[in-house]
C-alpha cells in the first residue's frame, strides 16, 4: 500500500511563502509527476512528503497515518535524486545494500536482494566498482536500485533524468516506467519537462507559483486544459493563444489553438500568412507564420509539406479543437 | 624559439626555488651541523665544517635525558589533537549541515580568539591552574593544546565539510540512517582524507606549541620545547648541546612531516584548488 494524502501542506522560508496550501490526493499504485516552470515549489512539495523539510501547516499521511512529525527514515519511502547522491566511498554493491544494513536485514537476505536488484537494473557486472567508474546512466540505475531493494510505500524521484543526455534519458525514462509496470508501487516524480510528465504518468500535477493549476491525466490535460498557464504549458510545440478581434468573435477574450490542430494549406484557408521559419524534423515540419490580423503561429504540419522562409500558407483551426479562456484565463 | 624561452624559464624558476628552499632550511641546517661541532667550535663563529662529535647527543642525553620529555611531547599532542577532534567533529558538522544566521559569526569569533596575543591571559590562566592543581600535569597541559588549537580544527573540518553535497546526507536518511549513523557510515568515510591531514596539522601545531608548555610545566609534563628551553641556563648558553637538543625534539616531527607532505598539502589546499 502506498497512497498519500496533503492536507492543507503549507511551506514557507523565513518571509517567503513558498507553498501557500496544497490538498493532493495519491491513490496506492499511481505514477504522479509533478510539473511547473523552475521554482513553482514541485521540488519543495517533494521533500515535504520525504521529510527532508518540515512542514509550516497541514499534515501529510501515508497510508491513512499522520507522518508530519517523522523523521524522512520512518516515512518509509525511498527517494532518488538528481544527483544520483550515491556514497562515493562504497561499492555499487555496498551501495545498494545500505538501506538493507541500516535496516539491519542479515547478510545473506542483504546478498539475495542486491543481486535481484542488480539483475532487474543490468548492474550485475558492475556490482564491485565505484561510482566513479561508472557512466551517469549506470549511477542513475544504481540509486534507483538503492531505491527498489527497501520495497518502500512510495518512490520519489527528483528529477532524476535532468541530468542525463538526451538519448540516454528517452532510455531511461523507458525504464523507469517498465519498473513501476513492473513493481505497481507509488512513485511521484518531479520534473519540468512536460515530455517526461506527458509520457510517464498516470496524473499529473501542475504547478505555479505553489498552487496546484490542474491535476489530472495526461490527455486530460491535454485536451481540456483549466486555464492559461496549463494550456501553455502542456504539449509541444506550444499552444497559440490569440487575443483580439479573433477571440471576440468566439465569445473569449483569449483562444488557444495547438499547432497540430491547423490545417495547412498552399491554395486557401481562413488566415493567410507568411513563414518566418520551417524547421524539417523529417516526420513533421514545425512552421513559425506570421499572420494577418493575428499575429505570430506555430503550426505543426506533416514531413512532406513543403514550405520555406518566406512561402506564403493558408491556414485554418479545427473549429472543436478551440480552447476559449475568459479574462480571468479559465477555460470556458 | 619559444620553446627555449620556455625552457630557460624553468632553469631559471628552478634555480629560484631551489635558492628560496635553501634558505629557508639553513637555519635548520646549521642546527644540524652546529650539534656535531665542539663547543668551543661552536661559539668560535661562523662555520660549516663541524668536528663531527656525537658527544652532545649522549651529555644532553645523560644529564638531562630525553625520553620522558620526547614521551610527554607524543601524550601531549595525540592526546590534545584526539580531544580536539572529539568536540570538533561534531561543532564542524552542525555548523556545515545545519548553519544559523549567526554560524558565520561564531566561527569568526573562535578564530579571533587565536588573534589575542596569549601574554594577555598567562596570569589568569597560571592561577587557575594553580588553583585546580593542574600545573605540571600532563592533563592540563593537554587541555589547554586543545583548546588552543580547537579554532583551526573547527575551521578546517568545517571547510571539509561544506565540500561534502548534502544530497548524499540527504540520501543517507532516506534509507533509514539515523544521525549516529549518518557520521559513521557516511559522513566520516567520506571526510576521512579531511580528518586525517586535519590531525597531522594540529599534531604539529601541538608538538610546536612552546608558550604555555614551557610556562605551564617543570618537570613531571615537560615536552621537548621545554626540553630545549632548559638548554639557556643561567650559567649561559651551550649552543652545541642546545642544537642537539633541537635536532632531537624537530626530528620525530620532521620525520612525519615529510611522511605525510601530500596528505598536508592536500589538507590545507583542500577549497581553495579544485
Amino acid at each position: 500500500m502506498g497512497s498519500i494524502t496533503l492536507n492543507k501542506v503549507s511551506k514557507s522560508f523565513g518571509e517567503a511563502k513558498v507553498i501557500p496550501s496544497i490538498d493532493l490526493e495519491i491513490q496506492d499504485g499511481e505514477f504522479v509527476v509533478f510539473v511547473g516552470p523552475s521554482g513553482c515549489g514541485k521540488s519543495t512539495l517533494l521533500r515535504l512528503i520525504a521529510g527532508l523539510e518540515d512542514v509550516s501547516g497541514g499534515s501529510i499521511l501515508i497510508d491513512g497515518q499522520d507522518v508530519t512529525g517523522k523523521a524522512p527514515a520512518q516515512r518509509r519511502l525511498a527517494m532518488v535524486f538528481q544527483s544520483y547522491a550515491l556514497y562515493p566511498h562504497m561499492s555499487v554493491r555496498k551501495n545498494i545494500a545500505f538501506p538493507l544494513k541500516m535496516a539491519k536485514m542479515d547478510k545473506a537476505a542483504i546478498d539475495q536482494k542486491v543481486a535481484d536488484a542488480a539483475g532487474i537494473l543490468n548492474l550485475t557486472d558492475y556490482l564491485e566498482r565505484r561510482p566513479s567508474q561508472l557512466s551517469g546512466g549506470q549511477r542513475q540505475r544504481v540509486a534507483i536500485g538503492r531505491a527498489i531493494v527497501r520495497e518502500p510505500t512510495a518512490f520519489l524521484f527528483d528529477e532524476p533524468l535532468s541530468n542525463l543526455d538526451a538519448s540516454l534519458r528517452g532510455t531511461m525514462r523507458l525504464e523507469i516506467s517498465q519498473l513501476h509496470n513492473q513493481l505497481k508501487t507509488t512513485m511521484v516524480y518531479v520534473t519540468h519537462d512536460q515530455v517526461e510528465a506527458m509520457t510517464m504518468a498516470d496524473k499529473i500535477v501542475v504547478l505555479n507559483r505553489g498552487n496546484i493549476e490542474q491535476v489530472g491525466s495526461p490527455l486530460d490535460l491535454y485536451s481540456s486544459p483549466r486555464n492559461l498557464f496549463v494550456a501553455g504549458f502542456i504539449g509541444s510545440p506550444k499552444m497559440n493563444l490569440i487575443e483580439g478581434e479573433y477571440a471576440r468573435s468566439k465569445n473569449a477574450k483569449t483562444v488557444g489553438i495547438r499547432p497540430e490542430h491547423l490545417v495547412l494549406s498552399h491554395e486557401s484557408g481562413l488566415w493567410t500568412g507568411k513563414v518566418t521559419v520551417a524547421e524539417h524534423l523529417g516526420s513533421d515540419t514545425f512552421l513559425h507564420v506570421e499572420v494577418e490580423g493575428i499575429g505570430q503561429i506555430n503550426a505543426r504540419a506533416d514531413g512532406e509539406f513543403g514550405a520555406r522562409h518566406g512561402d506564403q500558407i493558408f491556414l485554418t483551426p479545427t473549429e472543436t479543437k478551440l480552447h476559449r479562456f475568459d479574462d480571468k484565463g479559465l477555460a470556458i | 624559439m619559444a620553446r627555449a624561452v620556455t625552457n630557460r624559464h624553468k632553469v631559471i624558476a628552478t634555480i629560484a626555488a631551489w635558492l628560496i628552499a635553501f634558505v629557508i632550511f639553513f637555519p635548520i641546517l646549521y642546527t644540524l651541523l652546529t650539534s656535531i661541532k665542539t663547543e668551543s667550535e661552536a661559539i668560535a663563529g661562523f662555520s660549516l665544517i663541524p668536528s663531527g662529535t656525537f658527544e652532545n647527543y649522549i651529555t644532553v642525553q645523560t644529564r638531562n635525558g630525553y625520553f620522558k620529555p620526547f614521551m610527554n611531547s607524543v601524550v601531549l599532542s595525540v592526546g590534545s589533537t584526539i580531544l580536539a577532534l572529539i568536540i570538533a567533529v561534531p561543532a564542524a558538522w552542525a555548523m556545515a549541515f545545519s548553519p544559523t544566521k549567526w554560524t558565520k559569526e561564531i566561527l569568526m569569533w573562535m578564530l579571533s580568539t587565536k588573534m589575542m596575543p596569549a601574554v594577555a591571559v598567562l596570569v589568569p590562566i597560571y592561577l587557575l591552574f594553580r588553583d585546580f592543581g593542574l600545573l605540571d600535569t600532563r592533563i592540563g597541559l593537554m587541555v589547554m593544546l586543545t583548546l588552543i588549537n580547537l579554532p583551526i580544527v573547527v575551521w578546517m573540518l568545517y571547510t571539509y565539510f561544506r565540500e561534502i553535497p548534502g544530497e548524499i546526507l540527504e540520501a543517507a536518511r532516506m534509507d533509514g540512517a539515523g544521525l549516529w549513523q549518518e557520521i559513521v557510515y557516511v559522513l566520516t568515510p567520506m571526510a576521512l582524507p579531511g580528518i586525517a591531514s586535519t590531525f597531522l596539522l594540529n599534531i604539529i601545531l601541538a608538538w610546536n606549541e612552546s608558550f604555555w608548555t614551557i610556562r605551564l610545566t617543570a618537570v613531571d609534563a615537560a615536552p621537548l620545547t621545554a626540553f630545549i628551553a632548559s638548554f639557556s641556563s643561567p650559567q649561559g648558553l651551550f649552543w652545541a648541546k642546545l642544537s642537539a637538543a633541537s635536532t632531537m625534539a624537530i626530528a620525530p616531527i620532521l620525520i612525519l612531516g615529510w611522511f605525510s607532505q601530500k596528505q598536508l598539502v592536500r589538507g590545507l589546499t583542500f577549497g581553495a584548488v579544485k
